[in-house]
């Protein structure tokens, strides 16, 4: 049972927390107030009636808005053919009218405080705007009800702050907004009342006066959890990745790097800290041979391997946790141990000499992988698709790590988990350090960066504004450079 | 998103349904079936689970296939009955027609051939994310390639000449893949255009070739016969039935191995299913492309020499009646799998031979028939057209918005002008 009769209220003009672990059933009550499940039993009222809601248009309609964890845009259009999609204004009856589109999506911006542009392709812009897209196709859908599902799992800090800006707005001008997270800070910080759920049911409703991180947090695991994380120092060892003044473009033919240099070492998780689109995706898409580069040089241990295929790469020992679990981690309608083997299909044990895949192997390491990793699922046979995010991320790294790599690129590696599912990602990435592998960490999450890292370096607009020792900075310095504040 | 999970389990898990019922035995039951059972049982188990999972996807395969076949012989009954035909007795007929004896059997087989070649073709480019519409011409110079090996030899053992005319076969059709393929792989080009463009190219070229260099003496555009040594034999005197039908059932083995148990098989489906990842994962996508197109355009190819060595036994112009637009057709209704594709081509061809035996006996135009197979393809094609062309569709519209707007743009200027010179 995902949801076991949840009583479930929000007022008019508030912000309201709903706190609980991934597979508290969160996501399923959202589903569920949006149409797109249906309850066995119970009523939902809005505005004091009761309603019956079919299906999404349904909710619509009831002045529901819902923004996904997983992004429902078109990528190919812009963002106001997104915004307007379905309810395009039109002249003549037939003609797409777009000065009107863009006039009512200029108006719902300002008045919302969520700056786009309006004539960018979605598929081209940062997640933290497509993000601002999502809000504003719900109120340009007349939202009055608007719930986010885990909306700061995919910001850096100072998107979040201006995503707060935001949701204060809806409040002021009465919207009513449902906030999903597994964040404490967040939830502290922007919610009038915080329902907390676990296991499908309602373990209390607090209000923001009586709000204490340490109760929730308890209310919501049922255990202590640790924020900070038990790490012993280790030297570094011999140098494994040198990059040398990298410059590349990105898809708009821009330039994203420019001159990036770095040095990672054996037993080093070396942290790069950037608010989102200054040029990480671009850097790892460089890194793991996925993008071109116009001029630099990239050194692996004693080798250049600037122009190495992705394929070379992997054989000498790169690991890539992806940004993008389901676009670029996984095949999402690929068998868990399909997914398991991809990346050394080609190579013993899973391929005989013959080129013929060994499914005995393959089925041998995926059920290794399936006990050492903890990954639920029913079988090696399940597609990927029916796994939970955090199964899927064990899925990637169960693959990248028992290839016993050398160099892990890991990017924002614990996006959209929860407590204990982050946990075991910071766990295997310490316990890959402690065995002399050198990582790349890029992350959004400030906390995480700290937790984890030995040396951690800013990005700016495509470039390396400093590299700092763990010990030797704070949050705000960091903060302060990544928005391209002054620095020393 | 941990619930979704639970939609996987239920079909997923049938192993367990073994372990309820024994643990529904009574303990006497239990005791009795003592050691054997378990030693055993870790086998049973797994076979039980192969097996089911096997069949749920057969199945579930299977069924909306089956649902699409039922409705278009229902809309063809009332067809049949609206225009004062016995729906009965026609469908009777088409049956008797198709299945009833060995002859009709043998001609529906026949029939089935070039399209389980054709629909294979179709089906391993689509597995890699591409859409050959092009085995027409991939068919076509196969054929002709076919032929002139056939023609060119007279004295060659049967075990040499034969294999080497289907190896030309499956090399032409193999050489009007790889044309589109490098087209894709190195400027881009759409492969839907160019496979289709290429099979115009191919049908005047055979044209071309049997009308003047390679014209046998008569009126007819057509090659002289092959020598007798490349002749694929006849399996069902007196129908048509050649060897080919065994090439066409080995090429079907070859490409489900292929596909499931090969590296390259799962390279070429895991750029179909999500090209992004399969980079990512070290698959090198431009090369899993031009394999695949070339491998379809092998099969097609095949599929040509086939009917020139097992039927037509010379290249006459025109002789395919559109054996490559039907494999796409057909690699639908089959569900994308290489056996659904066999199962399809069969009912295709019963259609076919069916029809004209029901055309003969009872009067009913063949016309009913073509109507039945449109619907067939319409109602059991349409899901996973529709998929593919809703993902084509939105990029369609956004170049035509772009169009119009740009369009628009212009005339503002023209206007603009306008007013100027005026002023």
């Amino acid at each position: 049972m995902a949801n076991d009769k949840i009583n479930f209220e929000v007022m008019k003009g508030e912000v309201h927390g709903l706190l609980g672990e991934n597979g508290a059933g969160k996501t399923v009550l959202m589903k569920i107030l949006y149409g797109m499940h249906k309850p066995d039993q119970g009523q939902i009222f809005v505005d004091g009636k009761e309603v019956r809601i079919d299906d999404s248009a349904k909710a619509i309609r009831l002045g529901i808005g819902m923004v996904h964890q997983h992004f429902m845009l078109v990528p190919s259009l812009t963002v106001a053919e997104n915004v307007v999609l379905g309810l395009e204004p039109t002249k003549y009856s037939y003609l797409l009218n777009i000065e009107k589109t863009l006039k009512d999506i200029k108006s719902l911006s300002d008045q919302y405080r969520l700056q786009v542009d309006p004539k960018a392709i979605v598929s081209t812009i940062p997640v933290g705007v497509q993000q601002r897209v999502e809000i504003l196709k719900a109120l340009y859908r007349k939202a009055q009800i608007l719930i986010l599902d885990e909306p700061t799992s995919i910001l850096a800090p100072q998107e979040i702050e201006s995503l707060f800006d935001a949701i204060r707005a809806l409040k002021q001008q009465g919207k009513s907004v449902i906030f999903i997270t597994h964040k404490l800070k967040e939830v502290c910080a922007i919610c009038d009342k915080i329902t907390v759920l676990k296991k499908g049911k309602v373990v209390g409703t607090v209000e923001k006066s009586h709000m204490n991180p340490d109760e929730l947090a308890e209310m919501m695991v049922g255990h202590e959890v640790l924020s900070t994380f038990e790490r012993e120092h280790v030297a570094p060892g011999k140098v494994v990745l040198v990059v040398d003044k990298l410059k590349a473009l990105n898809d708009r033919k821009i330039l994203a790097l420019k001159d990036v240099t770095l040095e990672i070492h054996e037993f080093e998780i070396f942290g790069l800290a950037g608010v989102e689109g200054n040029g990480q995706t671009e850097l790892v898409e460089v890194l793991t041979g996925l993008r071109e580069l116009k001029s630099g040089k990239i050194r692996f241990l004693d080798e250049i391997i600037t122009d190495a295929s992705p394929h070379r790469r992997i054989g000498m020992g790169f690991a890539n946790v992806p940004e993008d679990r389901q676009k670029t981690g996984l095949i999402l309608d690929f068998s868990v141990l399909e997914n398991l083997i991809l990346g050394q299909q080609d190579t013993p044990p899973f391929a005989t000499k013959w080129s013929t895949l060994n499914l005995g192997n393959a089925a041998k390491f995926a059920q290794e992988s399936i006990k050492e990793y903890s990954i639920k699922t029913p079988s090696d046979h399940t597609l990927a698709r029916y796994l939970s995010g955090g199964t899927q991320q064990r899925v990637v790294i169960a693959r990248e790590f028992s290839r016993k790599p050398k160099l892990i690129i890991a990017s924002q590696p614990t996006r959209g988990l929860d407590i204990g599912a982050t946990e075991y990602v910071h766990k295997k990435l310490i316990e890959m350090r402690d065995q002399g592998c050198a990582i790349l960490l890029i992350t959004a999450d400030l906390d995480e960066m700290f937790a984890l890292s030995d040396k951690i370096a800013v990005i700016y607009e495509g470039k390396i504004v400093a590299v700092k020792d763990r010990n030797k900075t704070n949050e705000l310095e960091l903060g302060l450079m990544m928005t391209g504040g002054k620095c020393e | 998103m941990e619930n979704v999970s639970r939609k996987g389990k239920k079909t997923d898990n049938p192993g367990a349904l073994l372990h309820t019922i024994e643990s529904r035995l009574p303990p006497t039951v239990r005791q009795r079936l003592g050691n054997t059972w378990f030693r055993l049982h870790p086998f049973i188990t797994s076979f039980f689970d192969k097996l089911s999972r096997n069949l749920a996807r057969f199945v579930r395969g299977i069924v909306p296939q089956a649902v699409a076949i039922i409705i278009a012989l229902l809309v063809g009954a009332l067809v049949l009955w609206a225009t004062g035909h016995s729906p009965i007795d026609a469908y009777s007929q088409l049956f008797a027609g198709a299945f009833g004896d060995s002859y009709g059997l043998g001609q529906t087989l026949t029939q089935a051939t070039p399209i389980i070649f054709t629909s294979l073709a179709f089906l391993f480019a689509f597995k890699s994310g591409l859409f050959n519409i092009g085995a027409e011409g991939q068919l076509l110079i196969g054929g002709m390639a076919a032929a002139l090996v056939g023609i060119s030899f007279t004295n060659l053992p049967f075990y040499v000449h034969l294999p080497l005319a289907l190896l030309a076969g499956a090399g032409g059709g193999a050489l009007w893949g790889f044309i589109p393929a490098v087209l894709k792989a190195k400027l881009d080009a759409h492969e839907v255009i160019t496979t289709m463009m290429l099979s115009y190219v191919a049908l005047y070229v055979t044209s071309y070739m049997v009308n003047y260099p390679f014209k046998a003496p008569g009126w007819v555009a057509q090659t002289p016969l092959i020598a007798p040594a490349a002749e694929l034999p006849r399996i069902l005197p007196p129908t048509q039935l050649s060897g080919s039908i065994i090439v066409a059932l080995t090429m079907v083995g070859i490409t489900a191995f292929v596909l499931q148990r090969t590296t390259l098989g799962y390279e070429v489906r895991a750029i179909g299913l999500n090209a992004t990842a399969a980079r990512s994962g070290g698959i090198n996508v431009k090369r899993g492309m031009i394999l695949a197109l070339v491998i379809s355009g092998t099969l097609a190819g095949l599929g040509g020499a086939g009917e020139i060595l097992g039927v037509e036994r010379r290249f006459i112009d025109h002789f395919s009646p559109g054996y490559g637009w039907d494999g796409l057709a057909v690699a639908l209704i089959g569900g994308l799998n290489p056996f659904g594709v066999v199962l399809a081509s069969i009912l295709v061809g019963a259609l076919r031979s069916g029809g004209m035996v029901m055309n003969r006996v009872t009067g009913v135009p063949l016309d009913v028939i073509y109507l039945v197979q449109s619907l067939v393809v319409l109602f059991a094609a349409a899901p996973q057209l529709m998929k593919y062309l809703s993902k084509r569709g939105v990029l369609t519209l956004r170049t035509a918005g772009r169009v119009l707007t740009r369009f628009k743009s212009i005339l503002k200027n023209v206007r603009r002008r306008l007013k100027e010179e005026e002023l």
